[in-house]
């Protein structure tokens, strides 16, 4: 039987981190990267960027092909795990091989949540819109004539919309919440991204829901029928935590991890969408699935994998993503008092509470962006910085001099 | 590594930097000829605050988070440690400009893609163009190490 000092089950941004993690401790030990998908790692939320045709499938690729043999790192594609034996250090795959590991990551990522619609199995034209091969399949059957119904106006329904907007006929998107991108946004920010999205064709359907499909036609809740020819369904994502579920370790949400990357299980480190981190706002153990936060995730277990120290204190959950050129970030959540500014073209709006800043939602607003979000990840006291100033422009000019000379005149 | 270094106290808040950055990533000869009635797009900015002035380079930082956020894989530091963004990656989604503490990465003006200081090591200058004529030596391009 092989075996490896490092053993990554999942090929995407936590592993490729973790490579880089592990790398920056220990130039030796070979690595076995294992990957369900049959690429390298590429960006995942670029697909709807690919369907727009503001990228390319080369372009895609998160690190150069290079990258994994310049790092040690062997790669096995188009393999899955199937079992892992904690005891004996083992992990068993799809084609039947077993290896030995030493440190082993997990880093499977998530898989879309089919919803239990009546009649959804019997829909010929599905799809989902979290991989290359999801865009790929989605691209074939895309043409000026076709209606397509998008269930869930999600980060990712609505991405979806924005790439195939303009190589369809129609588009309508249905969500039980009765805003759109109801995760990120409060009714004011959604209204707004929501104009931006029917002026490009999209018809919402919202706090309604598909209560049954009967071939291409979606009958709803609230009694509308909605014939279609393609069906996106885009309502969530469920962590892929079984291999560690069934080892015999702590899986909530998401498989537990705490801020070294470690499971329950020893010698087994767990990072990305299917592992939960510890949201610094909100106090709460979350899966934050978000690509950076798997990059960091992935970096900190790759460090503690190979016998450094690191920790993951500041994770927190952040979006910055553009539909038709309305561009949205957010950040934390929306708690206590809210400063707010309302143009026709944008919206501001900071959240605090208890002397920190907890959240924001900034659209069409990006110019320095990090500097609020500085503020919210490192948790720094209002008391200490020209908030009153900060609110209208973020700058560096709010700070106190002494923390400017440490930032500006010294190496960071 | 050699990085760009403000000395606050000297800035007198002129935005000279600010036209030598544009000057010198216009790719055209001549200042006036490349900025003269145009809106310009530095890549760093000076802050200006009642006396206070300085100016806000990208910081090259030596765990940079913007790298570890971009979506694409467009941003990466070279073995100079110089951060730069290759903007045929670059989809323009912004999570840099969202992530960077020192707001020093910018939207650039046609949309497409994010842009950044990049210590004048992309346009054929020795050194970065807004140190070297910056009058008062208000910033500089020298080593240093982090603050204790």
């Amino acid at each position: 039987m092989k075996k490896y000092p490092y053993v990554i089950l999942g090929c995407s941004v936590a592993a490729v981190a973790a490579i880089e993690g592990i790398r920056s401790e220990d130039r030796e030990g070979r690595i076995l990267v294992v990957g369900e998908e049959p690429c390298r790692a590429y960006g995942r939320p670029l697909i709807s960027y690919y369907l727009l045709g503001e990228t390319d499938l080369a372009r895609m690729d998160y690190r150069p092909e290079e990258f994994y043999e310049e790092h040690g790192a062997d790669l096995r594609l188009g393999v899955r795990a199937e079992a892992v034996d904690p005891k004996r250090k083992t992990v068993t795959f799809s084609d039947g091989e077993k290896i030995g590991y030493g440190k082993l990551l997990v880093a499977t990522g998530s898989r879309p949540f089919d919803p239990p619609i009546e009649g959804i199995e019997r829909v010929k034209e599905r799809f989902s819109f979290m991989t290359k091969a999801d865009a790929l399949a989605l691209e074939k059957v895309l043409s000026p004539e076709k209606r397509v119904l998008i269930v869930g106006a999600g980060l990712i329904g609505l991405k979806c919309f924005e790439g195939i907007a303009a190589r369809v006929k129609s588009a309508a998107v249905v969500d039980l919440a009765d805003r759109i991108l109801p995760s990120v946004l409060d009714h004011t920010g959604a209204e707004m991204v929501q104009k931006a999205l029917e002026a490009r064709g999209a018809a919402f359907y919202l706090a309604d829901a598909v209560a049954k499909f009967d071939g291409n036609t979606a009958y709803l809740k609230s009694g509308k029928e909605l014939p279609f020819d393609l069906l996106v369904t885009a309502v969530g994502v469920r962590p892929n935590a079984e291999l560690v579920k069934e080892a015999g370790g702590e899986v909530r949400r998401g498989i537990a991890a705490d801020a070294c990357g470690r499971t329950s299980l020893p010698d087994i480190y767990a990072a990305g969408d299917c592992a939960e981190s510890f949201d610094a706002v909100s106090g709460e153990n979350r899966v934050l699935a978000l690509l950076p936060n798997a990059n960091m995730q992935g970096c900190i277990a790759g460090i503690n994998m190979a016998g450094g120290k690191a920790k993951f204190e500041n994770a927190v959950a952040f979006n910055s993503i553009g539909f038709f050129g309305t561009h949205v970030m957010t950040a934390g959540v929306y708690e206590g008092e809210a400063y707010t500014e309302h143009t026709e073209r944008s919206y501001k709006a900071l959240f605090y509470k208890e002397g920190v800043l907890k959240g924001f939602i900034l659209i069409n607003l990006p110019e320095r962006a990090g500097i609020y979000l500085k503020l919210l990840r490192e948790r720094i006291p209002l008391s200490e910085v020209d908030f009153t100033a900060l609110k209208t422009s973020p700058a560096w000019s709010a700070f106190p001099p002494a923390v400017r000379k440490r930032n500006f005149a010294a190496e960071v | 590594m050699k990085r760009i270094y403000v000395n606050e106290q000297w800035c007198l808040g002129c935005h000279l930097c600010e036209y030598e950055c544009a000057y010198a990533n216009s790719g055209i000869a001549g200042m006036v000829r490349a900025l003269k009635g145009k809106a310009i797009h530095p890549r760093l900015r000076v802050e200006d605050a009642g006396d206070v002035h300085f100016a806000v380079n990208c910081r090259h930082c030596t765990d940079p988070v913007c790298i570890k956020s971009c979506i694409s894989g467009a941003l990466t530091k070279g073995k100079d440690g110089v951060v730069r963004i290759d903007r045929q990656k670059c989809v323009g989604c912004l999570t840099c400009v969202l992530v960077c503490p020192y707001g020093a990465v910018l939207s650039s003006p046609e949309g497409h893609a994010a842009m950044k200081c990049q210590l004048c090591t992309d346009n054929g200058r020795d050194m970065p163009n807004c140190v070297k004529y910056c009058p008062n030596g208000a910033i500089v391009y020298e080593e240093r190490e982090a603050a204790r």
